[in-house]
């Protein structure tokens, strides 16, 4: 599928901040499932730094904005044609050891509610099925409801909650595989979406299964990554993944507004 | 009681790197020796070389001890003990560069995967990205301990920010001052080319991208860290600025320091502040400390940080005990250093003998240091025993044990006169373009009558450290 990308995320300052500094992991990953044919990324006023493709395989941009500045204007616009891997990450080119992915973080710390979820693939005939058996689990336990938590929110407060969003699906998938011992991390990229009260900035998880490699899986939409996604980069959880980290300086107070539009083109 | 070696009496005869030294105390009357002990005292406050001790309260800004009484190695022992050390900064930094690559130590099966990629101090955030000239750990800091004539044994390496050296150059000098006719009577080989060899190596790490003379700076995390006196020191010993992380910024590929003549790029941070805190776009984004998107100009090669983040996987308790290993696999040679017998907790085996035994072993936490958080078997009472050997049950794999070392004593200078202490020696070897080790380093002694901690936050005191010209 021909996907078309139009994301923009404006920061305003309700006084002017100096040296703005963010790092971007905004670029699709090389894969056999995607194919990027254009991309541009644009930052109002902002310097580019160096580029590079880290040890996960995913590109790093870093900008700066000298200022002062008042608003900031992150642009990404491209085209990727995708296709349907079953969610299998085939063809990605990285180094890091997929052992580091066993380790957690404090929003991906398994509870004992998360250890009694993960505890339901105990007995499941390979690790593949462990993974569809956690997935279903956590699509189940926790109902998708915007706004029910924070960014901060973590996985056991997610699960305690029964609500949330993708991030809170993925984080209790990442933390309930990695007590069972299959390296998981967080994804973050774009779904096409086709009914308006989803979003199309988007983030699921991937599990390492044995023989296959990285598996990606979905929970909040109860399925793996298909030609609908385009995969940006991953991490241990939703802020090592984070597509823009930033800072600025000054005493400006920021406010956020992110607008993303992923659609199809026939080809 | 086991038999300590003592560096200086041997059968009841004075070995010979010493053999100047006896007449030098028999000629320094009590009277005389608390003069130049009160005037030694008062030239490290002038100077103002204090070393703030954690956890223990009481003044923050409290003199490290100094003994008069050098520690004196011969040009001999000393060569031995050079080669060891470089032999063993070569193995660390090739490890590190394979960890951080395809891990081929791992893939062989001589160190458990879970040891290095689940480490807290391993960084997924640099695999695949080598420093110039692959040097990870640019300041290798090997604390050895002495048991015999011939016998040396490392008992840690530090690989990230090992700190002291100030103490060791400051020792000398004031050693100098003080007895001028020692060093006439002695050859005793120069320490004071430190800083200068220092400041080479830094700028013989500078990025490919760096085309002039390279700037170096010391990144200090402030006034308020027990080692600020250290950076401060270093920066004018080089002659480069001491910074803070509000003093530089990232801007496009490089980073940049704040001057009075605006702007002025920055090519090698030789930081003293923690992998966590150097930028919160890249690690903890709570930092205050660090400079936002410094990680992406070093990945991009715009600058060089030393130590290198991720340098502390090899410095690690239970990865010291790979060492040899490492030394065998990357250089193919044999260890010239032996490393300390070493339970590891994690391992079923090693846990029953250690809590077997916990009354004759020190055990340790894998990433402690500084002497805290660890049990000396043999000075500890039965109940704090039995309260340590509930730590190491609730989580064994945070715990190491090796056995009470015989350590050597040489002779300090107490109350009563002259009476033998023990001492540790850490020599701080320089990897850069070259390999290169001062002949010398920071002597800790316990002061304490029978006490094995050296550590200065312990209350263990300092010594000049002499190697003998040939």
């Amino acid at each position: 599928m021909l996907l078309m990308v139009d994301h923009v995320t404006r920061y305003v300052y309700d006084r002017p901040v100096r040296r703005v500094v963010q790092s971007h992991r905004l670029t699709p990953s090389r894969f056999d499932g995607q194919k990027t044919l254009d991309w541009t990324i644009t930052v109002t006023d902002g310097v580019a730094g160096g580029s590079f493709r880290d040890g996960a395989g995913d590109l790093l941009q870093g900008w700066t904005v000298p200022g002062p500045v008042s608003e900031i204007e992150v642009r990404v616009t491209g085209r990727v044609e995708t296709r349907d891997l079953v969610g299998v990450l085939r063809g990605h080119r990285e180094l890091v050891m997929p052992d580091c992915y066993l380790n957690d973080t404090p929003s991906t710390r398994a509870d004992m509610a998360i250890i009694a979820l993960a505890d339901l693939a105990t007995g499941a005939a390979n690790p593949l099925s462990s993974a569809h058996i956690l997935s279903d689990a956590v699509a189940e336990a926790i109902a998708y409801r915007p706004g029910a938590t924070k960014a901060q929110t973590t996985a056991a407060e997610a699960l305690a909650l029964g609500e949330g969003v993708c991030q809170d699906h993925a984080h209790v998938l990442i933390a309930a595989a990695r007590h069972i011992g299959l390296p998981a991390r967080y994804v973050s990229g774009y779904l096409l979406v086709t009914d308006e009260n989803s979003e199309a900035a988007h983030a699921w998880a991937e599990l390492h299964v044995a023989g296959l490699g990285w598996v990606g899986f979905d929970p909040a939409n109860a399925c793996c990554p298909d030609d609908r996604y385009i995969r940006l980069g991953s991490g241990l959880d939703a802020q090592d993944a984070a597509p823009i980290r930033g800072v600025s300086r000054g005493v400006g107070q920021e406010s956020l507004d992110v607008k993303v539009a992923v659609l199809s083109e026939q080809q | 009681m086991t038999a300590h070696f003592n560096e200086m009496y041997q059968n009841g005869a004075v070995r010979a790197p010493y053999a100047r030294l006896e007449g030098w105390t028999k000629a320094m009357p009590a009277e005389l020796r608390h003069l130049k002990q009160a005037e030694a005292e008062a030239l490290f406050r002038r100077i103002g070389i204090t070393f703030a001790v954690y956890g223990e309260g009481g003044d923050p800004d409290r003199l490290i001890p100094f003994d008069m009484f050098p520690r004196v190695f011969t040009a001999q022992e000393w060569a031995r003990l050079e080669r060891g050390i470089k032999q063993r900064a070569r193995a660390l930094n090739a490890f590190l560069v394979d960890v951080y690559g395809r891990g081929e130590i791992v893939r062989s099966g001589r160190i458990p995967a879970r040891l290095v990629y689940q480490n807290d101090a391993y960084e997924k955030a640099v695999v695949g990205f080598v420093p110039p000239k692959g040097v990870y750990s640019h300041i290798v800091g090997i604390d050895l301990v002495r048991t015999g004539p011939e016998d040396f044994f490392v008992l840690e390496d530090n690989c990230r920010t090992p700190s002291g050296v100030s103490y060791m150059l400051e020792n000398r000098e004031i050693m100098m001052r003080m007895f001028p006719d020692l060093f006439r009577e002695n050859r005793i080989e120069p320490v004071d080319r430190y800083p200068e060899i220092l400041r080479r190596t830094l700028a013989s790490v500078a990025p490919q991208k760096c085309r002039h003379d390279p700037v170096v700076v010391i990144l200090t995390p402030g006034h308020f860290n027990s080692a600020y006196y250290e950076h401060s020191f270093l920066a004018d010993m080089m002659g480069v600025e001491l910074v803070e992380g509000q003093d530089l910024f990232v801007q496009g590929e490089y980073v940049y320091m704040r001057t009075t003549e605006g702007p002025k790029r920055v090519d090698v941070i030789y930081r003293r502040i923690d992998d966590a805190f150097i930028d919160p776009l890249c690690f903890r984004p709570d930092s205050m400390l660090g400079i936002p998107g410094l990680m992406d100009v070093y990945r991009s090669g715009g600058v060089s940080i030393c130590s290198a983040p991720g340098a502390g996987v090899a410095d690690d308790k239970a990865v010291y005990t790979y060492v040899p290993e490492m030394i065998r696999f990357y250089l193919g040679e044999e260890p010239l250093l032996m490393n300390v017998p070493t339970w590891k907790c994690a391992e079923a085996d090693d846990l029953a003998y250690v809590l077997d035994k916990l009354g004759d072993l020190v055990v340790k936490e894998v990433h402690g240091s500084g002497g805290y958080g660890m049990l000396i078997g043999p000075t500890s009472s039965a109940a704090e025993i039995e309260t340590f050997r509930g730590r190491i049950l609730a989580d064994p794999g945070n715990y190491i044990a090796q056995p009470t070392l015989a350590l050597s004593t040489t002779p300090t200078f107490v109350e009563q006169g002259i009476a033998p202490r023990h001492v540790d020696l850490r020599p701080y070897c320089l990897v850069g373009e070259r390999i290169e080790l001062v002949p010398g380093g920071l002597t800790r002694v316990a002061l304490k009558e029978g006490s094995l901690v050296v550590n200065s936050s312990q209350g263990g005191g300092v010594k000049d450290t002499w190697v003998l010209a040939e």
